[in-house]
C-alpha cells in the first residue's frame, strides 16, 4: 500500500511552509449494517490549501467528510485540529470548530429568502426587541456577498435562485458562522461546464483569504484545474496524497481504480435503422401547477443512442417517467412501433417493448430490503421460465438464472440472497442494468446509469450501452454527466425549460461550450432544425 | 443441524432474532420480579406462573386451545405486515366469521364434515371482503389503514352483535346467547375427554399453507417485493394495487376462517359477550414471528403459554391476571425499538474495526 511517507510530509511542511490544520489519526467507521467504510484513515490537509479528495464511490469519501462534520461517530480513531484533538460530536460542534460543509443536496428552505436561510439559528436581532432584524440579515448577506466575491441576491426567495446561486449561498452561510474549512462535496455535478469555471475563480479567491478547502469530486480533470494536493482514497483505505504538480491524470485514476483504465469508449460506427419509438407533443404539469414539459416530440431508432442534455430539473425526468408510465402525460402520445401506450401502466409498458434504468436506484430502481434475486427477477417472475402455471415460483431455475445474471455483469456479493441495500452503489447499479439489459426490449430509456458510480463500473456500465446499441436496441439516454452522454450519444437534443431548444444529428460535431449555451437557454434553434429530431 | 440453524436464523436476521429471544426471556424475567413484588406467596405464584401446563392435564390442553385463534390473526398480520401494511381489520374479520359461522351453524343443514368446512369457507369469503376496506379506502382517498380498521371494527362488531342479538339469539336462554349449534356443525375431539378440538390441525395445516403462499408463488412474491418498495414494484410492472387488495382480502379470509373455527371447535352456541379482540394478541404474534409465518406457532406457543400461566396463577393466588398485560407491553417496546437491534449490531461491528486494525499494523 502507498502511503505518504514521513520524509514526504517533511518536504511539503518546509517547502510550502504550511501548517498542518485538520488531519485524522487511524480513523475508522462501520456502519450498523456493516459496511466498513473507512479503515484506519490518516488524512492531513495544510492551511490555506484546496485539497481534492477522490475516489470511486463507496470508496469513503462522504463517510470520511461526514465524521469531519460531525454528521456520523469514528468507531475508532481521532480528529485533530491544529495537532489537539477534538470530538465532533455534532454538526454544531464542527460548526463550533470552524467546520462548513456544503453537501451535494443543498440543506436550504426554499420559501425564505436568501437572506434569512443565511442567518438561520445565528440570527441579529434588533436592539431593543430582541427581535429578528430582517433589514440587518440581508445587509450581512450583502456584505458577505461582496467580501467574498459570491454573487446572491439577497433578498431573494430561495426556491427562485437558480441551482449555482443556492449553491453560492451554502458557502457564505458556512463562512457567517466562522468556517475555516470549507468542504464541498461534489459541488459541480449540478453546474453547467459556464458556471464550474464560475465557482472554480471564485474558490481560489476564497483560497487566497485564507481559507481552507477540501474539495470531493470524481471528475480528476477538475481536481487538475483547481487543487493544490490530492488525497485518493478507495475501498475505504486512503491510498495516498499527492502534489497536484508531482502527478498526472493516469496515476490517480489508476490509484482510484487499482488498475489501469480506458478513458476512450469506444464505438463503432453505425447507420441507425428503423423508427421505434415515436413521441409527439408531450406536455405535463407538476402539482404544483408548473409547466414541466411542453410540447416534446421526438423519435427514436434502432442502433441509435439519443441522448438528452440539460441542466437537472429541466424536464428530462418527467419526459423519462411518461415514456415509462411512472407518471401520466396531460396530453401528447407515445407510440412504440405505431402503438399507441400514452399513459399506459409500467406491466403493459414493458410487455411493449421498452426497458428503463431509473435515475434513482435507491427509490425506484431497486428494492433496498429485498434479495438480489429477488431484484433481478422483479419484471419476469411471471413468465413461464419462473412460474409454473399454478403459479408456483421455480426456484431453482430462480437462482440458477440470477446466479448467471450475477456472474455475467460482475455484480460483486457473497450471494444472490443478499439484500440489495448491502452492495455498494456501482454494484446495486449492475444489479439494475443487469435486469434491464436482459429484459427483451427492443427501446431502452437509461436515465443517469452512471450517477454516483465508481470509474470501473462506470466504464463497464458505457461498454454495456454500445453493447446494445450495436445489438440493434434503440436507445434514450439521459445524463446530467455532459462528457458522459456527448461521448456515448450518435445524436442529442437539448432540452431547457420542457422544451427541445436543440437538436445536433451529429454528437461529435458539438462542444460543451457550445450545449452550455443552449442549455442556459441563451441560444436557440429554429423550429425547422429541431424538427429533424422526428426523422419523418 | 445447519439446515436446522437457518431454518430459524439467517445470516441477515440474525441481530432481530437475537432481540425477540431477548423480548421473551427478558419479559417472563420482568414477570417473576413483579410476582416477587406484589405476591405474599411469591414461590408458589411464580411456580403456578411457569409450570401451569404442566400441572394440570387441563391447562395444557387449554394452551393449545389458546393458541387457534391467535395462530390464525397471527397468520393474518403477517400477510399485511409483509405488504408495510397496519390494518388491524382481522378483529372485525374474525368477529363477523364468527356471527356468519353462527348462522350457517344454526341456520342450515348438512352433513357433518361438510357443514364446518362450508361455515369456514362463508367465513372466510365474508372476512376476506371486510379485510380489503381499509385497503380499499386507502387506495382511493389515502385514508390510513390503521386508524380506518380501528375504526371498522367499532362498526363491525356492533353490527355482528345485532345479527346476533335480532335473528340469531336463543330467548330461552337468560344470558346472552344464540341458538344452539347443530351436531352437524361441531368439529369432532382431537383428544377425547378434552377440549382440544381439530381446529387445533386446521391452524397448523393454514400455517403452512400461508408459508407456501407468501414464499413460493408468485403472487408471495409480488406481496414481498411490494412491501419492500411499493415504487420499485410499480416501476418493475407489478399491479400493486391489486396486490394491496389481494394481500388485504387473504388476511381478512384467515380472521374469518379463525372465527369459525373458534365457533365450531370450542363452543356449542355464539356465547361472546363482547370482541375477544385476537387481533392485538395476532399483533404480538406476528411481530414476534417476525413477520414470517413459519414462525407463527413458536410465538403464539409463547404467547399461550404466558396466557395460561398467568390465569392459573391468577385463580391460585394473588397476582391479577392483568399482570399478562404489562408483559405484552414490555414484548412489543422491546421489538418495536430499532436501538436495541442496533445495539447488538453495533457492539459486534467495533469488535471486527478493532480486529481489523490490529492486523493492519
Amino acid at each position: 500500500m502507498e502511503r505518504l511517507s514521513e520524509t514526504d510530509s517533511l518536504f511539503f511542511h518546509r517547502s510550502d511552509a504550511l501548517q498542518t490544520l485538520i488531519r485524522t489519526e487511524k480513523l475508522s467507521k462501520i456502519y450498523p449494517n456493516g459496511t466498513f467504510a473507512n479503515k484506519s484513515v490518516d488524512f492531513s490537509v495544510l492551511e490555506g490549501e484546496i485539497h481534492g479528495l477522490v475516489g470511486e464511490n463507496g470508496a469513503g469519501k462522504t463517510t470520511l467528510m461526514k465524521m469531519l462534520y460531525g454528521e456520523e461517530q469514528p468507531s475508532a480513531g481521532r480528529i485533530l485540529i491544529d495537532e489537539k484533538p477534538v470530538s465532533l460530536a455534532s454538526e454544531f460542534a464542527a460548526i463550533k470548530a470552524g467546520i462548513g460543509m456544503v453537501h451535494q443536496h443543498f440543506m436550504l428552505v426554499p420559501s425564505l429568502t436568501a437572506a434569512e436561510n443565511l442567518v438561520l439559528g445565528k440570527e441579529p436581532k434588533r436592539a431593543r426587541t430582541r427581535t429578528f432584524d430582517v433589514e440587518a440579515a440581508a445587509r450581512i448577506t450583502e456584505e458577505l456577498s461582496a467580501r467574498y466575491n459570491l454573487p446572491v441576491i439577497a433578498r431573494a426567495r430561495v426556491a427562485d435562485l437558480s441551482v449555482s446561486m443556492r449553491q453560492k449561498l451554502e458557502i457564505l452561510k458556512a463562512l457567517y458562522r466562522g468556517a475555516r474549512i470549507l468542504i464541498l462535496d461534489e459541488p459541480t455535478a449540478v453546474l453547467t461546464p459556464q458556471e464550474t469555471e464560475e465557482l472554480f475563480v471564485e474558490l481560489k479567491a476564497l483560497k487566497q483569504q485564507g481559507k481552507t478547502i477540501i474539495f470531493i469530486s470524481h471528475k480528476l480533470k477538475e481536481i487538475f484545474q483547481l487543487c493544490d494536493r490530492v488525497t485518493v482514497m478507495r475501498d475505504g483505505r486512503l491510498i495516498a496524497s499527492h502534489r497536484v504538480a508531482d502527478v498526472d491524470i493516469h496515476q490517480i485514476s489508476n490509484e482510484m481504480v487499482g488498475r489501469e483504465v480506458r478513458f476512450e469508449i469506444t464505438r463503432p460506427s453505425m447507420a441507425p435503422g428503423e423508427r421505434v419509438l415515436d413521441v409527439r407533443g408531450l406536455a405535463f404539469v407538476d402539482d404544483f401547477a408548473i409547466p414541466k414539459l411542453k410540447n416534446v416530440s421526438f423519435s427514436l431508432r434502432k442502433n441509435e443512442i439519443l441522448g438528452v442534455v440539460g441542466v437537472d430539473g429541466n424536464g428530462q425526468s418527467e419526459l423519462v417517467e411518461i415514456i415509462t408510465g411512472t407518471q401520466k402525460a396531460l396530453a401528447g402520445t407515445v407510440r412504440v412501433h405505431g402503438v399507441d401506450i400514452t399513459n399506459r401502466p409500467p406491466s403493459v409498458i414493458r410487455r411493449s417493448g421498452i426497458a428503463h434504468i431509473a435515475e434513482d436506484r435507491m427509490t425506484v430502481g431497486t428494492a433496498l430490503p429485498a434479495s438480489i434475486e429477488q431484484n433481478l427477477l422483479a419484471d419476469r417472475y411471471w413468465s413461464r421460465q419462473f412460474s409454473t402455471k399454478g403459479g408456483f415460483l421455480k426456484r431453482r431455475e430462480m437462482s440458477a438464472y440470477s446466479g448467471t445474471l450475477v456472474r455475467e455483469y460482475d455484480i460483486r456479493c457473497n450471494s444472490a440472497h443478499q439484500p440489495v441495500a448491502s452492495l455498494s452503489g456501482g454494484n446495486m447499479q449492475k444489479v439494475v442494468i443487469a435486469r434491464e439489459f436482459t429484459a427483451n426490449a427492443s427501446i431502452l430509456i437509461i436515465a443517469q446509469p452512471t450517477r454516483g458510480v465508481d470509474i470501473g463500473a462506470i466504464e463497464y456500465i458505457h461498454s454495456k450501452i454500445m453493447e446494445m446499441r450495436s445489438a440493434g436496441k434503440a436507445i434514450l439516454l439521459v445524463s446530467s454527466d455532459l462528457q458522459e452522454v456527448m461521448g456515448l450519444s450518435d445524436s442529442l437534443v437539448v432540452m431547457h425549460q420542457g422544451e427541445i431548444v436543440a437538436y445536433f444529428p451529429d454528437a461529435s460535431r458539438v462542444t460543451d461550450k457550445e450545449l452550455g449555451l443552449y442549455m442556459l437557454g441563451l441560444k436557440r434553434q429554429s423550429e425547422d432544425e429541431i424538427r429533424k429530431v422526428l426523422h419523418e | 443441524m445447519n439446515s436446522i440453524r437457518r431454518f430459524f436464523v439467517d445470516r441477515e436476521s440474525l441481530a432481530p432474532a437475537l432481540v425477540t429471544l431477548f423480548a421473551a426471556v427478558f419479559s417472563l424475567l420482568a414477570g417473576i420480579v413483579l410476582i416477587f413484588i406484589v405476591s405474599k406467596q411469591p414461590l408458589q405464584s411464580v411456580q403456578n406462573f411457569l409450570l401451569a401446563p404442566f400441572l394440570r392435564s387441563y391447562n395444557f390442553y387449554y394452551l393449545l386451545i389458546v393458541m387457534v385463534p391467535i395462530t390464525f390473526t397471527g397468520l393474518a398480520l403477517c400477510v399485511v405486515y409483509q405488504l408495510r401494511y397496519m390494518s388491524l381489520i382481522v378483529d372485525a374479520s374474525l368477529y363477523v366469521g364468527a356471527v356468519v359461522a353462527t348462522a350457517i351453524g344454526t341456520q342450515i343443514s348438512l352433513p357433518a364434515g361438510i357443514h364446518p368446512a362450508v361455515a369456514m369457507l362463508a367465513a372466510g369469503l365474508v372476512g376476506g371482503l371486510i379485510g380489503l376496506l381499509p385497503a380499499i379506502l386507502k387506495i382511493r382517498w389515502r385514508a390510513n389503514e390503521l386508524v380506518s380498521s380501528l375504526m371498522l371494527n367499532y362498526v363491525f362488531y356492533f353490527l355482528g352483535s345485532f345479527i346476533i342479538l335480532y335473528y340469531l339469539r336463543d330467548r330461552s336462554q337468560t344470558i346472552l346467547s344464540s341458538l344452539p349449534f347443530k351436531r352437524t356443525f361441531l368439529l369432532p375431539r382431537l383428544v377425547p375427554n378434552t377440549q382440544l378440538h381439530v381446529g387445533f390441525l386446521i391452524a397448523a395445516a393454514f400455517v403452512a399453507l400461508v408459508t407456501i403462499f407468501l414464499y413460493r408463488t408468485r403472487w408471495g412474491y409480488e406481496i414481498r417485493i411490494t412491501g419492500a418498495n411499493p415504487r420499485f414494484a410499480m416501476y418493475a410492472g407489478i399491479p400493486v394495487t391489486t396486490v394491496v387488495l389481494y394481500a388485504h382480502f387473504i388476511s381478512g379470509f384467515l380472521g374469518g376462517v379463525g372465527g369459525a373455527v373458534e365457533m365450531s371447535g370450542l363452543y356449542r352456541a355464539f356465547i361472546w359477550q363482547m370482541d375477544p379482540s385476537y387481533a392485538w394478541d395476532g399483533v404480538i404474534v406476528a411481530m414476534l414471528a417476525r413477520r414470517n409465518p413459519k414462525f407463527v406457532p413458536v410465538s403464539a406457543l409463547f404467547l399461550a403459554y404466558l396466557r395460561v400461566g398467568a390465569d392459573f396463577m391468577s385463580r391460585r393466588g394473588d397476582v391479577a391476571f392483568e399482570f399478562i398485560t404489562l408483559l405484552q407491553g414490555l414484548i412489543i417496546l422491546i421489538l418495536a425499538s430499532d436501538r436495541i437491534v442496533n445495539y447488538f449490531k453495533e457492539r459486534r461491528l467495533r469488535k471486527q474495526v478493532l480486529k481489523s486494525q490490529g492486523e493492519s499494523r
